[in-house]
């Protein structure tokens, strides 16, 4: 039993310091409230013959008093807390990213180096991590109240949550998302440890191969290859005969798609490629791409996409 | 006066009051008098006040241990499902308009009836069937989903019965269309003779803000759940991404509807208060048309603060920047009110009587219930307390702490116009005593629980949050025994109590005027205004008489 909580991450405290400011004045206005309430209970009790005087007529001075003074506090408030959103909002470009994926009832985990856990989330300390979530049903919610973090976890799509660990240790991680049954049990551990030890947790744990290399296996086998090219250097230049869009150099990059609009190539991009082909389309591209809706699991579309984005135009040859 | 002459046949006719004119239970299941129709509600909805509240107790039951006292997570989930549905759809919805509000709102406005009896009784009807539906999804095994019937889960994977519970909630809401659109029309038309808005009550206002959100935000429920039953009967994609569909798209029209309709819950309740408080304090109300106009500010207000649901829900960070700012602009208004009620104290003759000790208890824990809004309106904090026990607090202390303790005040206020009977006082202040420290006991730890990281709709918990867990449980205990107590002694007093005069309270108003209970025509002769609302006499006045 504890009364605190630790605070595991750089912005830990500063969620702290914006929640003791919402609480200190929280209670400077209950203090007046009550404080008010209770003197008048006492002063104007029916039972008292104190002087009354005679009432004011005209209240508006106090009404805008205290309106002016209610509106001022809330916009410093709202201030207070919308700059620290904004700050969490946006991650730094060289964050560690570690693959989230969630479905009833577990987080399944991946690294690029092509480790895996299950309801456990391995990281170094002292450096930012950008965690990419996506579900493979409903909506769940990865939450670690150590780390002042939360975030849901949607279907069809990758949203990220990132932050800083600075105190190495062991924290709960829940799904805070009502998910169905197994709610409750979609608990986990995320075990924070000092670089080294992080790098030896690596190797112990090393897969045969990495994301991008399990994802390029993938692609070949689901015959991604086929049209796109061994390497994914385009369907015309590599041998095949069907005219496909190079991937080679592909991830962030802005693509035109048929009706002229521009949009960068994310992971979210590639993924509707592969599964919606019909939705996002690019131009000056045959229409031949099938949809693999139903045939990817989302694992292996985190590996297929980390392929991609390995995939840059000086490594073709 | 030719006057006279007209009223004199009507006054012959006039017999009886409204509970002695016709004892057959067609005359009670057939009547339009909108009397008796608040009867018919109040009983009704003290019956799901009871289901949503035994399903609570068995969840405080469950979390005693940290494994879960219960020993099934489906029954849990099932029972915080229906304690969700059966209490904001049931009860607190529906409680101050139907009931109070069918009651007091043709006597506060100087009129016969509503402006359509018939659609009153309809309204009724609907809402009892729409209640029947619901138990009917409860006995055949309940709903899993929580409330608020988040996408996909309940599109796709959810077993339980989710187009059953949808339906009954659907048909709620044409109830509650018909009740708002009653009142809307009752107001603009049938007020008495020199009822100008500005000599209405602060109640009459209040209703008329909640009507009015009560017609044009229920439509959206209607729709969204149809299109949820559509999706999980005929798998067309809407909300399911695998469908093709957003499941984003479902908490926006979900929480569209969803967060008016916690002001169609608390501004009837703002109503009660702005009554009880001056009649108690045997002073005009502070700030009138102050009051008045943040009702309607709220109103409106109230339809652009939906987003805030949805801070870590995976919309725009613009968006989420729009709609925390506008959640702290619903918040003055409400802020106002306090400070209104507490001026209207001032230089008071405060009366300690049952209803003004409700009507405090109400103030107290509106405030905290408000103020810990204002940690879930700030981005940042929300991150880390949404989804947790703290928000659980939050909304409890405004709709359980303030609704709730309205809604009994209002209750205990209009109690002997309603029966003719009064309550025993005693009981009364006790009752509302017990239930403010129960309050308090059962919900106070869950604000440390949330903050601490524990996570709400759990079956179980990490072992570290039992004590506060154990502390809530407890204290949700005594809350229990303080609503079983009023049911007790009203029941009590409805054969054995004192018989009431037309204004035991010395308030204001045109429904003190008319005998209790009131007749059923409700005024022998249409009464005139002409004077303000809230007429008390000047302190220096009541001083001399003292």
């Amino acid at each position: 039993m504890r009364f605190w909580l630790p605070q595991a991450t750089t912005s830990a405290a500063e969620v702290d310091y914006l929640i003791l400011a919402l609480l200190l004045t929280s209670c400077a206005i209950l203090a007046l409230v009550f404080g008010l309430i209770l003197l008048y209970m006492i002063k104007y009790r029916a039972g008292s013959d104190i002087d009354r005087g005679v009432l004011a007529d005209k209240t508006w001075r106090l009404e805008a008093a205290w309106t002016v003074a209610t509106l001022l506090i809330f916009f410093g408030l709202f201030v207070w807390g919308a700059d620290l959103y904004v700050r969490l909002f946006q991650p730094p470009p060289d964050a560690l990213k570690i693959y989230v994926v969630g479905k009833q009832w577990m987080w399944k985990i991946e690294h690029q180096g092509g480790q895996r856990e299950i309801n456990a989330l391995h990281l170094p300390v002292g450096r930012p991590i950008q965690l990419v979530m996506t579900s493979e049903d409903v909506i769940h919610d990865f939450s670690v109240p150590a780390f002042r973090i939360k975030h849901d976890v949607l279907p069809g799509r990758y949203e990220t949550l990132w932050f800083e660990v600075n105190e190495p240790g062991t924290y709960h991680l829940f799904c805070t998302q009502f998910c169905g049954t197994g709610h409750s049990d979609m608990f986990g551990e995320v075990v924070a440890m000092p670089d080294p030890e992080y790098q030896n947790w690596l190797e112990q744990n090393g897969a045969s191969e990495t994301l991008a290399q399990a994802g390029q296996t993938l692609f070949m086998r689901y015959g991604c290859s086929g049209c796109h090219g061994g390497n994914g250097a385009g369907g015309s230049q590599s041998g095949s005969t069907v005219r496909a869009p190079a991937l080679a150099g592909l991830y962030g990059s802005p693509v035109t798609l048929i009706d002229g609009s521009i949009v960068t190539a994310d992971d979210l991009y590639i993924r509707d490629c592969i599964l919606l082909p019909e939705r996002r389309r690019v131009a000056s591209y045959p229409p031949l791409m099938p949809s693999f809706a139903g045939q990817i699991s989302e694992e292996d579309l985190l590996k297929i996409i980390a392929y991609i984005k390995s995939l840059t135009p000086e490594k073709q040859s | 006066m030719s006057d006279t002459v007209i009223e004199a046949p009507e006054f012959a006719k006039v017999t009886a009051s409204y509970l002695t004119d016709g004892f057959t239970l067609r005359s009670w299941l057939l009547t339009t008098d909108h009397k008796r129709i608040a009867v018919l509600y109040l009983g009704t909805i003290t019956i799901f006040f009871f289901v949503g509240g035994a399903a609570a107790a068995l969840m405080r039951y469950n979390l005693i241990v940290p494994e879960g006292m219960i020993g099934s997570a489906e029954t849990y989930n099932r029972l915080f499902t229906m304690h969700g549905v059966v209490m904001v759809w049931f009860f607190l919805i529906p409680a101050v308009p139907v009931t109070l509000g069918n009651f007091i709102v043709p006597l506060m406005i100087g009129a016969r009836d509503l402006a359509f009896p018939k659609l009153n009784l309809i309204s009724w009807y609907l809402f009892v069937f729409a209640g029947l539906v619901a138990l009917y999804s409860l006995f055949v095994g309940g709903v899993d989903t929580g409330w608020t019937f988040y996408t996909p889960l309940t599109s796709a994977y959810s077993k339980g019965h989710v187009v059953a519970t949808a339906v009954a909630i659907i048909i709620a809401g044409f109830s509650s269309i018909a009740t708002g659109l009653n009142f809307i029309v009752t107001i603009h038309r049938l007020r008495a003779p020199g009822m100008t808005w500005y000599r209405m009550p602060v109640f009459l206002w209040s209703l008329y803000a909640t009507s009015v959100i009560l017609v044009m935000a229920t439509p959206v429920l209607a729709m969204t759940l149809l299109l949820l039953a559509f999706e999980r009967i005929f798998h067309i994609g809407v909300f399911d991404p695998a469908l093709g569909g957003d499941p984003l798209l479902f908490q926006h029209l979900f929480w569209f509807y969803s967060h008016p309709a916690v002001y169609v819950m608390i501004l009837p309740g703002f109503g009660v208060i702005s009554e009880i408080i001056p009649a108690f304090s045997r002073k005009r109300i502070f700030g009138y048309k102050f009051i008045v106009w943040c009702s309607i500010a709220i109103g409106v207000i109230s339809f652009l603060v939906w987003g805030h649901h949805m801070f870590v829900a995976g919309t725009s960070l613009y968006s989420a920047l729009v709609f925390s700012i506008l959640s702290y602009m619903v918040a003055v208004p409400s802020a106002i009110k306090v400070f209104n009620w507490i001026g209207t104290m001032h230089k008071g003759f405060i009366r300690f009587d049952a209803p003004m000790l409700y009507a405090l208890g109400f103030i107290g824990l509106f405030t905290m219930g408000g103020l810990t809004g204002l940690f879930v309106a700030a981005l940042a904090a929300d991150v880390h307390l949404t989804q947790t026990y703290f928000v659980v607090a939050h909304f409890h202390y405004v709709m359980v702490g303030g609704m709730v303790s309205a809604f009994f005040a209002g209750l205990h206020f209009w109690w002997p116009k309603i029966t003719g009977r009064m309550y025993p006082e005693m009981w009364g202040r006790a009752g509302a005593v017990i239930i403010f420290i129960g309050f308090n006991l059962t919900f106070f730890p869950q604000f440390i629980l949330g903050y601490l990281g524990m996570p709400r709709r759990y079956h179980s918990y990490p072992p570290e949050f039992q004590v506060l867990n154990v502390l809530s449980s407890a204290g949700a205990t005594i809350l229990a025994a303080g609503y079983l107590l009023p049911l007790g002694y009203m029941t009590w007093s409805l054969f054995y109590g004192k018989r009431a005069s037309a204004n035991p309270w010395g308030a204001t108003g045109l429904e003190w005027q008319t005998s209790s209970p009131p007749l059923t025509e409700n005024f022998v002769t249409t009464p005139t205004v002409t004077e303000p609302p809230y007429n008390y006499p000047p302190p220096e006045v009541v001083q001399h008489h003292v």
